[in-house]
C-alpha cells in the first residue's frame, strides 16, 4: 500500500533533478534512453541514500562526541581547582569561598550516605514489589499496579523536593524521628546514628525521599528480569512442591541475580545524581559535627544547585566544576557496571533457552 | 514446628511482606498526588495565567511569564533534540546493529540516559554560558535538548526493532532505496512508538530543574528574548518554595500542580499510544 503510492512519486522526483554524479554516468550510455532514465534515477538514489546514511551515522558519532565533550569540558573547567588542591581536594572538609579554600569531603560524604540509605530501603521494597507483580497479583491488576509504580518515576524531582520539605519533613520530625530515637537510638553503637535534634530535614530525610524516587527504577528492572526466567524452571520447582517464596528465593533470584544487581546499580546511579529533591531536604550545611543521620548536610548535587549560579568566577566555580566531575565519574562507573551486568544476563538468556 | 509448617509460615510471611511493599509504594504515590491536588487546586486562579511573578512583598501575582517561558524552552528543546534523536535511533536500528560504532553508541546512549541532569547543566554552562559570558534561554534550550536526545534515541531504536523484517524486504524487493524504505516504510510503521518516545522526553524535561539553574536561570519579568535569561516554572518553583512568603509558596504549589498534571497526562497519553502500537 505504502509502496505503490511511493514508486511513481520517487521516479518523477529523481527524473527531474539529476545530480552531477548521475549526469556523468548517464553520458556513458547515450543510446538507450529508457535505460538512461533508470540509470540516472538509481545513481541519484544512491546519492540520496549516501546522504541519508552518512547523516544518521554522523549523529551516532555526535553521541560519542557528546560524552567525550562532557568529560573534556568538565576537566577543562575544573582545571584551576585540580591544580590548586590536587588529590587533597577529595579528603578536605574545608569549604570557604572567601578564603578560596575548598574540599569535597562533606559533599561526597552526603552523596554516598544518602544514596546508601536510599538503597537500604529501596532494594527490599523493590524486590517485594517485583515479587508481587510477577507472582502474586491477579492478572488484571498487574498492568495498573505496574503503571502506578512507574508513575512514581514520572513525578518531577522538584515535586518530591517541595513535598519533602513542606509536608514530609515536619511530620517526620514530629512523629518518626523521636520514635527512632527512643527505639533504635538506645542501641549502643548504632544509636549514634540517630542522635541529635529531630529537625526533619537532614541526611536521613533525604535518603528516604531518594528511596521513594528510585524504587520504580529498581522494581521495574527486577520485574522485567523475573519475567524472563524460563517458565520451565519455575514449573519444575513448583512441581517438586516448592512454595512461591522458595521458587522466588531459590530459583528465580539465583537465575536473574546479575540482572537484579544491574537494576540496583541503575537505581544507585539515579540516587547519586538526583538533585532537586535532595537540595530541598538535606539542609545545605557544610559542617559535619557527628555521625548522626539526623544532621543536616550537603551533597555534591545540592552544593552545585545552591552555589553554582552565584559562585565567583575563578576558584569557587572551578571547585564546583570539580565536584561535578567527581559526581560524573562516580555515576559513570556505577552505570557502566550496571549496564555490563544487564548485558551479561541478556546474553546468558540467549545461550540457555 | 515441623518442616512443612515452617516452610508454609516462611512463605506466608514473605508474601505478606511483598504485599506490604506494594502498599508502601502506592502509599507514597497517593500521598504525594493528594498533596499536589489539595494544595495546588486551591492555588489555581485566573491571576495565575494572567499576571507576572510577583516581586518580594507583593501580595498578588501569577506565573504567566514562567508558564510561557517553560512552554518556549520545552518546545524548542524538543524541536532541536527530536530529529537528531530519531536519526541516531535509525542508525542504531537500521545501519549499525553489528558495527562497532552502533554498539558503542548504544552503550553510551544508555549511559547518557541515566547520567545526572545537573552534569548536563554544568557542561552547557562550560561550553555555552562561560563562552558567551551570560546566562541565556538558548543555553537552557540546548541543555534540555541534550536530555531529550537519549530518550528519543532509545525509543526510536526499540520501536524500529519491533518492525518485522518482512516489511523491509517487501519494500526492497520493489526496488526502493534504503533511505526511502526507512523514511516511508519502517519509520512510518513505527511512528506511534517514536511519538511515544518524544512524549516521554517532553514529560521528562517539563519538570527538569537542575540543568536550567546554570543556563536559562530565571527572570522575574516577561521576556521572549532567547539571548536573555528566561523565566520558567521549575526554577520559579524552586525559588518560591524556599522563600518565607506564603503567597510565593502558594504560587509554587500551583506551579507544582501544573507541572505534575502535565507530566502525568503526557505519560498516560504515551502509554495509550504504546499500547495501540503493540496491539497493531
Amino acid at each position: 500500500m505504502v509502496q505503490r503510492s511511493q514508486q511513481p512519486e520517487a521516479h518523477g522526483a529523481f527524473g527531474a533533478s539529476v545530480t552531477a554524479g548521475g549526469g556523468s554516468q548517464a553520458a556513458a550510455l547515450p543510446d538507450v534512453s529508457m535505460r538512461t532514465t533508470e540509470f540516472k534515477s538509481s545513481a541519484s538514489r544512491r546519492v540520496g541514500d549516501k546522504v541519508f546514511s552518512s547523516m544518521a551515522k554522523s549523529f551516532a558519532w555526535l553521541t560519542l562526541i557528546l560524552l567525550a565533550g562532557i568529560v573534556v569540558a568538565l576537566i577543562y573547567a575544573s582545571w584551576p581547582s585540580i591544580q590548586a588542591f590536587g588529590i587533597g581536594f577529595l579528603f578536605s572538609d574545608a569549604w570557604n569561598p572567601p578564603m578560596e579554600d575548598f574540599g569535597a569531603l562533606i559533599p561526597i560524604y552526603g552523596t554516598l550516605v544518602t544514596s546508601a540509605i536510599a538503597l537500604l530501603i529501596a532494594v527490599p521494597v523493590s524486590f517485594g514489589i517485583a515479587l508481587f507483580l510477577t507472582e502474586l497479583s491477579p492478572a488484571w491488576l498487574r498492568r495498573p499496579l505496574g503503571t502506578a509504580i512507574e508513575l512514581l518515576a514520572a513525578i518531577p524531582s522538584i515535586v518530591y523536593g517541595m513535598w519533602g520539605l513542606l509536608i514530609f519533613a515536619p511530620i517526620f520530625a514530629q512523629y518518626v524521628q523521636p520514635g527512632l530515637q527512643s527505639s533504635i537510638g538506645q542501641v549502643p553503637i548504632i544509636g549514634k546514628l540517630f542522635a541529635g535534634a529531630p529537625l526533619g530535614i537532614g541526611l536521613l530525610c533525604a535518603g528516604i525521599i531518594l528511596a521513594i524516587m528510585i524504587i520504580p527504577y529498581i522494581a521495574s528492572v527486577m520485574r522485567d528480569v523475573f519475567e524472563v526466567t524460563p517458565p520451565m524452571l519455575k514449573e519444575s520447582a513448583y512441581g517438586v512442591g516448592c512454595t512461591t517464596w522458595e521458587v522466588m528465593w531459590g530459583v528465580v533470584l539465583p537465575y536473574t541475580k546479575t540482572g537484579v544487581i544491574g537494576g540496583v546499580m541503575l537505581g544507585l546511579g539515579r540516587a547519586l545524581g538526583e538533585t532537586m529533591a535532595v537540595t530541598f531536604v538535606i539542609g545545605n550545611t557544610n559542617f559535619l559535627n557527628s555521625a548522626s543521620l539526623f544532621e543536616p548536610g550537603n551533597s555534591i548535587t545540592s552544593a552545585l544547585a545552591n552555589e553554582f549560579a552565584e559562585a565567583d568566577p575563578g576558584l569557587h566555580t572551578a571547585a564546583l566544576m570539580e565536584l561535578g566531575l567527581i559526581l560524573f565519574a562516580i555515576t559513570l562507573v556505577v552505570l557502566i557496571v550496571s549496564k555490563l551486568l544487564l548485558m551479561r544476563l541478556a546474553k546468558g538468556e540467549g545461550a540457555k533457552s | 514446628m515441623n518442616l512443612l509448617a515452617r516452610r508454609k509460615l516462611t512463605n506466608k510471611v514473605a508474601l505478606t511482606l511483598s504485599l506490604s511493599a506494594m502498599a508502601f509504594g502506592l502509599f507514597w504515590l497517593a500521598w504525594i498526588l493528594w498533596t499536589v491536588f489539595d494544595l495546588g487546586l486551591s492555588g489555581l486562579s485566573v491571576a495565575l495565567f494572567t499576571e507576572m511573578t510577583p516581586p518580594p512583598g507583593a501580595d498578588s501575582g501569577g506565573l504567566l511569564n514562567a508558564i510561557m517561558g517553560s512552554l518556549i524552552l520545552v518546545t524548542l528543546a524538543t524541536l532541536l533534540g527530536t530529529p537528531i534523536g530519531i536519526l541516531t535511533g535509525v542508525y542504531l536500528a537500521e545501519y549499525g546493529q553489528h558495527h562497532w560504532l552502533g554498539k558503542t553508541t548504544r552503550f553510551i546512549n544508555d549511559l547518557l540516559l541515566s547520567a545526572p541532569s545537573i552534569v548536563i547543566g554544568l557542561f552547557v554552562y562550560a561550553v555555552v554560558v562561560a563562552q558567551t559570558g551570560k546566562f541565556s534561554a538558548w543555553s537552557g534550550v540546548i541543555a534540555l535538548a541534550l536530555i531529550v536526545l537519549p530518550v528519543v534515541v532509545r525509543t526510536t531504536e526499540n520501536m524500529l526493532q519491533l518492525i518485522p523484517n518482512t516489511l523491509r524486504e517487501a519494500a526492497f524487493a520493489l526496488g526502493a532505496p534504503k533511505s526511502v524504505v526507512i523514511s516511508k516504510v519502517t519509520l512510518r510503521a513505527a511512528r506511534a512508538g517514536v511519538l511515544t518516545g518524544v512524549l516521554l522526553a517532553v514529560a521528562r524535561i517539563a519538570g527538569e530543574t537542575a540543568p536550567l539553574l546554570f543556563t536559562a536561570l530565571s527572570n522575574q519579568f516577561w521576556s521572549l528574548n532567547l539571548n536573555e535569561p528566561m523565566a520558567n516554572l521549575p526554577v520559579t518553583i524552586f525559588k518560591f518554595a524556599m522563600s518565607p512568603f506564603t503567597n510565593w509558596q502558594d504560587l509554587a504549589w500551583a506551579g507544582v500542580f501544573l507541572i505534575t498534571m502535565g507530566v502525568l497526562v503526557l505519560n498516560i497519553i504515551a502509554r495509550v499510544f504504546l499500547r495501540a502500537e503493540k496491539i497493531n
